[in-house]
């Protein structure tokens, strides 16, 4: 189904490069170094343009279209053309394409100080931007000298409140998260594995690594909990609530199987729900498991998809021994998930975190969790207004694999991600070198994190903890009462 | 306009305050002679002070100092606290009439003690037992307010200078060993009676400088606790705070001021090894209440007086120190107008609290 065309000028050198580089076979070299295009094939992954020594290649969309005036728009009918032809599901990946739902970080407005008290210059002052994740006791005990005994539990201590979110191997190459975790690493924050199980050759990363633990159960083992500074239990994902995971045979080759602990050539299913979670009392007896499991030094995630009654699922997350809670919204990205449901499942993470903060203050046990926000983070700005919403911190998946080269082409499902990023083809894989990836990372990491000190230096607070669910430094614009109702913000001018 | 409460509004201020260790109760002329220097610090719309030690043949009642709209709400909030507490003795309290104060509300003081069988019944402590009973007068009962209510102490505040609220309610006629006080420039608002400050709950007391830009954080974090937040000042939520992390959470006042001003991670990572875990505790398990942005405070409390300024210093605040008084204030030059001859004036550091306290034996 043609959706783009493949262009080139007269600035052309015949190199053939772009043909190499079209892991879509888009492009293909044919006689006398003629370049041949299939624009049907095409995804606007953009590889070739990047890769053009010449500058000479260009995607545009198709020119052509399907009668207007109907409530029927082009994708509709393409879409029912397919499925006619095909019988089949459709399937996607990266995240939801809602375009009539707001996009509310775009309706939201930053504070400054002026006059009335100073703005802090990062240059000069020190800004904090360390977070700290898990639980808190209710109070503090003393010795018997009166001096106060540490009583936290075991948590996560960031350098940052920027984390990168579950991307599992076998979704992804081993050379990201071989990039993944080298970045974390280095930049005081963590990584997380996804669900794909942890490959030996990233044990030694162990204190960077969030492990996770999803339905398929792929790569549990004791030492893989062990391996770990933090587990995470993945009950759902923004991209596709209420939907398990489908990683096809095709990329159950090698390590994949070893580290899934799946056979090879086998699709890898992971079931809708757990088998063993069907209500809150399970989803605890499953905590505590884990907990022992790892001699209670390690904090537990629970990671949840924003969906309508979020407020109460999180307040039952935060009761059940969750030392943090990891919300996923809406528009939170996936490697694969059914069109239908990544489009039209869930709620934006904005209004997500907002109720749930909200909740968790109501019933006085805000303090006693932290909530880790995810999903359409694209940039520092919204960062920082999730956390002025209440997230402790926020994680990104699909900002980081942007910086990997990604251009959010939405074809990870077809194993064939020309940056080498969704794939396991070897041949593809390889255009990634996790060195310099790491360093792409690390810099996008510390540039986000040096616009969050600007923003914070500008309204004045030196510290991220008095940002985080601190509602005035936000207002709304293109809002309506109700909306701003549940943002608990007040709209700008006001 | 939206009165104050219904809106945030921020202000610049003015704070001073007199602390005898030895106990001796000095009259509140000093007090406003202090404070009366720094006159263009404010902007007659708020002036207040909080005095310890005046009420000292009632030291076992907790003492109410109450603003009423109208007598209904009085009637009402006397029915409302004759069924909880005894009260003991109830009068208004004395004042000068002048028309540098216009409007005054009806202004009551009472003094009181929970009813015992009550008291009982609830298993609460006292100050708990109270503490409640006045969050609720303030939260729903229309019309009262209830501006102070520790044991020997009170606070007298009112919209105008802070040298005129002085002569209003005739404050050198008080004799106390611990005093504060406060001038405020709100930037706009149509001046609440409430709103001015000394703010208090029990026997704390808080005059406050700045404007801290962690505010919502902290309101929303206290709030959860148990503190309705009725004015949106900086001063009701950092005296909530105070309350909460002493009364509730077994903090000192040193450990609160490592908290609310907590030292930066920099700082904590050169400290030793005990040191630098205690402070770690503190500020990953209180990081609610973290105040950043531009803040000198007093806080007064039963016995003792702690000064602290925000963790850059971002307000002024002059200590000094003659024999057993020590003396605190925005200015050095309203503590010289009192004491031209002091024995040592200092700048406490950023984040560094000053905590002053009776003497053994003068301890009341
Ligand atoms: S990469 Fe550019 S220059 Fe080379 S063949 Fe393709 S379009 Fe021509
Ligand atoms: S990871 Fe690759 S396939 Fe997936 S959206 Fe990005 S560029 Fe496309």
């Amino acid at each position: 189904m043609r959706r783009f065309r493949i262009r080139k000028d007269e600035g052309c050198i015949s190199c053939l490069r772009c043909a190499r580089e079209c892991s879509f076979g888009a492009i293909e070299a044919g006689e006398d170094r003629t370049l041949v295009f299939h624009h049907e094939k095409c995804t606007d992954c953009q590889r070739c343009v990047s890769c053009c020594p010449a500058g000479a290649i260009f995607i545009t969309e198709d020119g052509n279209r399907f009668r207007h005036g109907s409530v029927f728009t082009d994708d509709d009918i393409r879409e029912i053309l397919l499925q006619a032809e095909t019988g089949g599901v459709l399937l996607s990946s990266m995240g939801a394409s809602g375009k009539d739902i707001p996009i509310y970080f775009d309706r939201l407005l930053l504070n400054a100080s002026q006059v009335t008290n100073p703005s802090i210059d990062p240059l000069r002052e020190p800004m904090e931007t360390a977070v700290f994740l898990g639980r808190r006791p209710e109070g503090i005990q003393r010795d018997s000298e009166g001096r106060i005994v540490d009583n936290l539990p075991p948590h996560l201590e960031l350098r940052t409140p920027i984390m990168f979110s579950a991307m599992s191997y076998g979704a992804i190459s081993l050379n990201v998260h071989k990039a993944l975790a080298a970045a974390a690493e280095e930049l005081g924050t963590y990584w997380n594995t996804g669900e794909g199980g942890l490959h030996e050759s990233l044990y030694p990363f162990k204190g960077s690594t969030i492990v996770q633990v999803a339905s398929g159960r792929f790569g549990v083992h004791e030492t893989y909990l062990n391996t770990a500074a933090a587990i995470e239990i993945k009950i759902g994902q923004g991209a596709k609530p209420g939907i398990g995971g489908h990683l096809t045979g095709k990329k159950i080759i090698g390590d994949v199987s070893k580290t899934r602990m799946v056979p090879e050539g086998l699709d890898a299913i992971s079931p809708a729900p757990h088998h063993d979670i069907y209500s809150i009392e399970d989803l605890a007896q499953l905590v505590m498991s884990i907990k022992e499991a790892t001699h209670h030094e390690k904090p537990v995630i629970v990671k949840v998809a924003a969906v309508h009654n979020i407020a109460p699922i999180a307040s039952g997350i935060a009761r059940s021994g969750a030392d943090i809670i990891s919300i996923d919204g809406y528009r939170g990205g996936t490697g694969a998930a059914p069109k239908r449901i990544r489009d039209n499942v869930g709620i934006p993470i904005e209004l997500a975190i907002a109720s749930v903060d909200q909740r968790l203050r109501e019933e006085r046990i805000r303090d006693r969790v932290s909530v880790i926000a995810s999903g359409g983070i694209r940039n520092s700005a919204d960062a920082v207004k999730a956390i002025a919403l209440g997230a402790d911190a926020v994680s990104i998946g699909t900002a980081a694999l942007c910086a990997l080269g990604c251009h959010v082409c939405a074809s990870c499902h077809t194993g064939r991600c020309a940056w080498g990023l969704a794939t396991q083809d070897p041949q593809l894989t390889g255009r990634l070198d996790p060195e310099k990836g790491a360093a792409r990372l690390i810099n996008l990491v510390n540039a986000w994190t040096r616009e969050i000190k600007e923003i914070m230096g500008g309204m004045g607070i030196n510290s991220i903890e008095a940002l985080r669910g601190n509602r005035m430094a936000l207002r709304g614009a293109g809002l309506n009462e109700k909306e701003l109702e549940i943002l608990g913000i007040g709209y700008a001018g006001e | 306009m939206k009165k104050e409460g219904e809106v945030r509004i921020s202000s610049g201020c003015a704070i001073s305050g007199i602390f005898c260790r030895n106990g001796k109760r000095i009259t509140g002329e000093a007090i406003r002679k202090s404070i009366a220097v720094m006159h263009n610090r404010s902007n007659g719309l708020g002036g207040g002070f909080a005095a310890y030690g005046i009420y000292p043949q009632y030291s076992d009642f907790f003492a109410l100092h109450i603003f009423y709209d109208s007598q209904s709400a009085r009637e009402e909030t006397e029915r409302f606290l004759d069924k909880r507490f005894d009260i003991i003795n109830l009068s208004k309290i004395p004042v000068r009439q002048t028309p540098k104060i216009p409007d005054p509300p009806l202004i009551w003081r009472y003094f009181i003690t929970p009813l015992p069988h009550l008291l009982q019944d609830s298993q609460l402590d006292e100050d708990e037992y109270t503490s409640r009973a006045m969050l609720r007068i303030n939260d729903s009962l229309k019309g009262a307010y209830v501006v102070s209510c520790g044991k020997d102490m009170g606070v007298f505040k009112a919209v105008g200078y802070p040298e005129d609220v002085a002569d209003f309610y005739r404050i050198e006629e008080y004799e106390g060993y611990s005093w504060t006080a406060h001038g405020r420039y709100p930037t706009n608002t149509p001046g609440w009676w409430a709103g001015s400050h000394p703010f208090s709950l029990l026997d704390l007391t808080v005059v406050h400088n700045g404007e801290i830009s962690s505010y919502d954080a902290n309101r929303r974090a206290v709030e959860m606790y148990g503190y309705p937040c009725n004015l949106l000042t900086d001063t009701e939520v950092i005296t909530y705070i105070l309350d909460y992390l002493t009364r509730k959470q077994g903090l000192t006042l040193r450990e609160c001021s490592r908290v609310i001003a907590a030292p930066f991670w920099t700082t904590i990572a050169i400290k030793d090894e005990e040191e630098r875990s205690r402070l770690s505790y503190l500020r990953k398990m209180y990081s609610s209440f973290l105040i950043t942005g531009p803040f000198s405070i007093l806080v007064g409390f039963r016995g003792g007086m702690m000064a602290l300024n925000d963790r850059l210093k971002l307000r002024s605040l002059v200590a000094a120190e003659k024999g057993g008084t020590v003396y605190f204030s925005s200015e050095e030059a309203a503590i010289r107008v009192i004491e031209d001859d002091p024995d040592r004036v200092w700048a406490p550091r950023g984040g560094e609290a000053v905590i002053v306290t009776l003497d053994k034996e003068a301890a009341v």
